[in-house]
C-alpha cells in the first residue's frame, strides 16, 4: 500500500491502526472460546484452560485499544499542531519494540501460561493481576513506548500551535501513563494490592481514558460535521470538570469490600452515582451537533459510529454502572455475571466504537480520497450490516449476561451465600445457562459484524462512486 | 435579543472550572488515601497481621455493624504450627505469589475481583465444603494438589484444573488464603455458612 500522500504522522497512524485491527480480531477469538467453556467445561481443559483464553480475551482488548488511541493520536497531530511531526523515526522505534513486546507477552501467555511463585514468574511470565498480567519486564517496556509516544506529541504541538483540544491531550496522557506505574509493584497485601489495582484500572477508564476520546469525539465532530472549534472547547472543558469531578472519587465504588474503612461506601456510592452525569453531557453534545447540521457529514460511517458511541459510552458506562454502583446492591452483585455485563457494553460503546470511527475517518485519505459519499456503489451495505450486527452482538450479549447476573445474585449471592456450593447451585440454573447460550450466541453475531467491519475497511471506496 | 455571551458559557469559565475541579478532587483523593493506607496495612485492626494465621478465625454476625465480621479466637495454628510474625509473612507472601503466577484470578475473584468462573476465595478457608474444621486442612491439600480427582463440580462438570501445586506450595496457598479470611470486608459476602467446627 502507498502512503507517501499521507503526512509522517498519519503514516504512523495506519501502522497502529493495522495493529489495533489484528489484536481485535483475537480478542473476539479468545472471547468466543472463554465463552464455549462456560458451556462446553472439558473444551481445551489443561491445554488452555479458561484462565489463558480469558486473560488473552481481555489484555488483547486494552492492547487494541490503546494501539487505537496511539493511532487516533498520530493521525490528528500534524493537522492540529499546523507542523510536522517531531521524533518521526522514534515514533517508528516505538511502535516496533511495543509490537515485539505484544508479540512476546502473547507468545508466552500462551506456550507457557504459568510459572512457580517466585520473582522470576512475575518478571517474565505472569503477574497474575486482572488486566495487567503482563509481567513486568514488558510494563517497563510499554512505559517506554508511551514516554516516546508523549514526546512526539508534546513536542510537536510546542513546536507548532496549541490548541484547547491539544492541551487536554498532552496533559491527559501525562495522568495516563503516571498512573499505571500505580501497579507496578508487589506486596504480599493484598487489600493494598487492590487498592492501587484499581487506580490503574478505574482511573483509566473511567477518568483518563474518558477525557482522551473526549478530545477525539471534540476533533471528530468538527472534521466530519465542521463543527465550531470554540463550542467543542468548550464542551470538552464541560466534560473534563464533570467527568474528573465524580470520576476521581467514584474510584470508591471499588472500595467497598477489600478491607478498606467503612467511609467509602458513602464516599464512592455518592461520586460514583454523579459519574452518569458527564456522559449525559456528551450525549447531548453530539446529538445537538449532529441535528444542527441535519447528519450532513462528509464521512456517514464515521459519524454513525460517532454517534453509536456517545450512546454506547452512555448506556454502558452510565446506566450499565450506575445500575449496580450503590453498595446496597453492590453487594449482591459484585464479581458476578452483573460486571461482566456491565464491562462489555461499556468497554464496546465507549471505546470501541470511537475508535473505529477514527479509523473511518481515516479510511479516505489513505485511498487518497476526501471524505465517504452517501453514494456508494453498494449502497454502503457492508458499513451498515457491520455497525448493526456488532451493536446488536454486543448490546443481546450484554442483556444475556445481565439475565445470568440477576439470577447469580440471589441465587449464590442472597440466598446461597457466596460458598462453593452456592456458586454452583446458581451456576446450574436454567436461567444462568440459557443466558450463557445467548451470550454465545449474540457473541457470534458480533464476530460476523466484525469480519464484515475488516471487509469494509479494506474495500470501501475503492471502486469509483455511481 | 442580547448577543453578549453569559459567563457561563465562557470557554475560560470552564477552562478554569476544569483545572479547580480535578486539582481539588486529586488532593482529596490523596489526603483519603495516606488515611486509609494505615488501615488497611497489616497488623491493622481491619487487616490483621500474618500471624493471624495461627489463631482460629470465625465470620460471625455483629448486630452493632450489622453485618458479619471476622473473629479472632483462640490458638489454632495451621498445619499444628505456630509461626513469627516473619515467617508467617514469608508463607503467606509465597502463597499468595502461587496465587499471581498460576493466575487463579483467571478464574476466581479475591476479595470479588478477577473472573467469574469459579467460586469467590475471599473466605474459602471458611467454606462449608472442607466438612469440618478438623479435617479442613487435609482436604485444602490434597483438593489443590489434584483438583480433578477430588472435583466437587455440583451437576456443572466444571473443574480446576491440576496446575501442578505442590504440597509445599499447597501449604503456602492456604496460609494466604486463611490469612485473607480474617480480612475486615464489611460484610462481603453477604449471608456466607460457615464451615463447622466438629466433625
Ligand atoms: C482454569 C480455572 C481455574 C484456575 C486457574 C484456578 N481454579 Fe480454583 N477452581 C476452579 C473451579 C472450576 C473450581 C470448582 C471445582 C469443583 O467444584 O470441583 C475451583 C475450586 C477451587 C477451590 C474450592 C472452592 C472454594 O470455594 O473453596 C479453591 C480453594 C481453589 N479453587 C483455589 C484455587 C487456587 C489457589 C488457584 C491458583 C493457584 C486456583 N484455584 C486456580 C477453577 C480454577
Ligand atoms: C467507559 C467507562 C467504563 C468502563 C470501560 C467500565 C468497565 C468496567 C469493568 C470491565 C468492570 C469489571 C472490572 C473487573 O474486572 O473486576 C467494571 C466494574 C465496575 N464498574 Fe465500570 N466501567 C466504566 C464506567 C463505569 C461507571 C460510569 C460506573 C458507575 C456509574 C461504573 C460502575 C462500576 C462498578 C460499580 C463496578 C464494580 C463491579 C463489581 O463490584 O464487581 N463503571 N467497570
Ligand atoms: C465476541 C464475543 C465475546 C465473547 C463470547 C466474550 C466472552 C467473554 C468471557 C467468557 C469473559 C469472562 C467473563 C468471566 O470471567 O466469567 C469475558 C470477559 C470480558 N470481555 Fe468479553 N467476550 C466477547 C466480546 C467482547 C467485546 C467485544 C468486548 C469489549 C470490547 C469484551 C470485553 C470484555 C471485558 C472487559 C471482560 C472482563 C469483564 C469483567 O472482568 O468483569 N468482550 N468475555
Ligand atoms: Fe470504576
Amino acid at each position: 500500500m502507498k502512503l507517501n500522500h499521507l503526512n509522517g504522522g498519519q503514516q504512523l497512524a495506519v501502522k497502529y491502526y493495522t495493529v489495533a485491527i489484528i489484536l481485535f480480531v483475537a480478542q473476539i477469538i479468545f472471547g468466543l472460546l472463554s465463552g464455549m467453556q462456560y458451556l462446553v467445561p472439558d473444551l481445551l481443559l489443561g491445554v488452555l484452560d479458561f484462565n489463558v483464553t480469558r486473560t488473552i480475551h481481555i489484555n488483547a482488548m486494552i492492547v487494541w485499544m490503546l494501539y487505537g488511541f496511539m493511532g487516533s493520536v498520530y493521525w490528528l497531530l500534524e493537522e492540529e499542531s499546523k507542523t510536522e511531526i517531531v521524533g518521526l523515526k522514534l515514533g517508528n522505534i516505538g511502535f516496533w519494540l511495543l509490537t515485539t513486546a505484544v508479540t512476546i507477552v502473547v507468545l508466552v501467555f500462551l506456550l507457557i501460561q504459568s510459572g512457580p511463585g517466585d520473582d522470576f514468574t512475575r518478571w517474565f511470565i505472569n503477574e497474575g493481576r486482572e488486566y495487567i498480567e503482563a509481567p513486568r519486564w514488558a510494563d517497563i517496556g510499554i512505559v517506554i513506548c508511551m514516554l516516546i509516544f508523549f514526546y512526539n506529541a508534546a513536542a510537536t504541538f510546542m513546536k507548532g500551535t496549541w490548541s484547547g483540544i491539544s492541551g487536554v491531550l498532552v496533559l491527559d496522557l501525562v495522568a495516563l501513563a503516571g498512573i499505571y506505574i500505580a501497579g507496578m509493584f508487589y506486596t504480599p497485601n493484598i487489600s493494598i494490592d487492590q487498592y492501587w489495582w484499581w487506580w490503574v484500572i478505574h482511573l483509566w477508564v473511567e477518568a483518563t481514558w474518558e477525557v482522551l476520546v473526549g478530545c477525539l469525539m471534540a476533533w471528530g465532530l468538527m472534521k466530519t460535521l465542521k463543527v465550531d472549534r470554540k463550542i467543542v472547547t468548550t464542551w470538552l472543558y464541560i466534560e473534563v470538570a464533570l467527568m474528573f469531578g465524580s470520576g476521581i472519587l467514584g474510584l470508591g465504588h471499588h472500595y467497598f469490600w477489600i478491607g478498606t474503612p467503612e467511609y467509602w461506601l458513602t464516599i464512592g456510592g455518592f461520586f460514583s452515582a454523579l459519574e452518569p452525569i458527564p456522559l449525559v453531557a456528551m450525549v447531548v453534545h453530539a446529538v445537538y451537533d449532529a441535528g444542527a447540521r441535519q447528519m450532513k457529514g462528509n464521512n456517514n460511517p464515521a459519524l454513525a459510529w460517532l454517534i453509536a458511541h456517545a450512546f454506547g459510552n452512555f448506556f454502558g458506562a452510565g446506566v450499565w454502572g450506575f445500575m449496580h454502583t450503590l453498595p446496597q446492591i453492590n453487594l449482591y452483585t459484585h464479581g458476578t455475571q452483573w460486571s461482566a455485563s456491565h464491562g462489555h457494553l461499556a468497554f464496546f460503546g465507549a471505546y470501541a466504537t470511537i475508535i473505529i470511527a477514527m479509523i473511518y475517518i481515516a479510511v479516505p485519505y489513505i485511498r487518497g480520497q476526501e471524505g465517504i459519499g452517501s453514494n456508494l456503489p453498494d449502497g454502503g451495505w457492508k458499513w451498515k450490516w457491520s455497525l448493526g450486527l456488532l451493536n446488536l452482538g454486543v448490546v443481546g450479549m450484554t442483556i444475556a449476561l445481565l439475565i445470568s447476573g440477576y439470577e447469580q445474585s440471589f441465587i449464590e449471592r442472597a440466598v446461597g451465600g457466596s460458598t462453593w456450593y452456592g456458586y454452583f447451585a446458581a451456576q446450574i440454573h436454567p436461567w444462568f445457562v440459557q443466558g450463557m447460550e445467548w451470550r454465545m450466541i449474540f457473541g457470534l453475531v458480533t464476530a460476523v459484524g466484525l469480519v464484515l467491519l475488516i471487509w469494509d475497511l479494506l474495500t470501501i471506496g475503492k471502486q469509483k462512486q455511481a | 435579543m442580547n448577543n453578549e455571551m453569559p459567563w457561563w458559557a465562557s470557554e475560560t469559565f470552564w477552562k478554569k472550572t476544569a483545572i479547580w475541579v480535578t486539582a481539588f478532587m486529586f488532593v482529596v483523593l490523596v489526603i483519603l488515601t495516606l488515611d486509609t493506607i494505615p488501615q488497611i496495612t497489616a497488623g491493622s485492626e481491619r487487616v490483621p497481621a500474618y500471624a493471624v494465621i495461627n489463631k482460629h478465625i470465625g465470620y460471625e454476625f455483629n448486630d452493632e455493624r450489622n453485618m458479619q465480621v471476622p473473629v479472632i479466637g483462640g490458638d489454632a495454628p495451621l498445619f499444628g504450627k505456630k509461626l513469627s510474625e516473619e515467617d508467617a509473612e514469608a508463607l503467606v507472601s509465597h502463597g499468595k505469589k502461587i496465587t499471581q503466577g498460576r493466575n487463579c484470578m483467571g478464574c476466581h475473584t479475591l476479595l470479588g475481583n478477577g473472573s467469574y468462573f469459579a467460586p469467590d476465595l475471599t473466605k474459602a478457608w471458611l467454606d462449608p465444603g472442607w466438612s469440618s474444621e478438623p479435617e479442613r486442612e487435609a482436604l485444602m491439600i490434597a483438593f489443590l494438589m489434584n483438583p480433578e480427582e477430588n472435583a466437587r463440580s455440583f451437576g456443572s462438570g466444571r473443574v480446576m484444573p491440576n496446575l501442578h501445586i505442590s504440597e509445599e506450595e499447597a501449604k503456602a496457598v492456604i496460609a494466604f488464603l486463611k490469612w485473607m479470611s480474617s480480612i475486615d470486608t464489611n460484610g462481603f459476602p453477604y449471608n456466607f455458612t460457615v464451615i463447622d467446627k466438629e466433625s
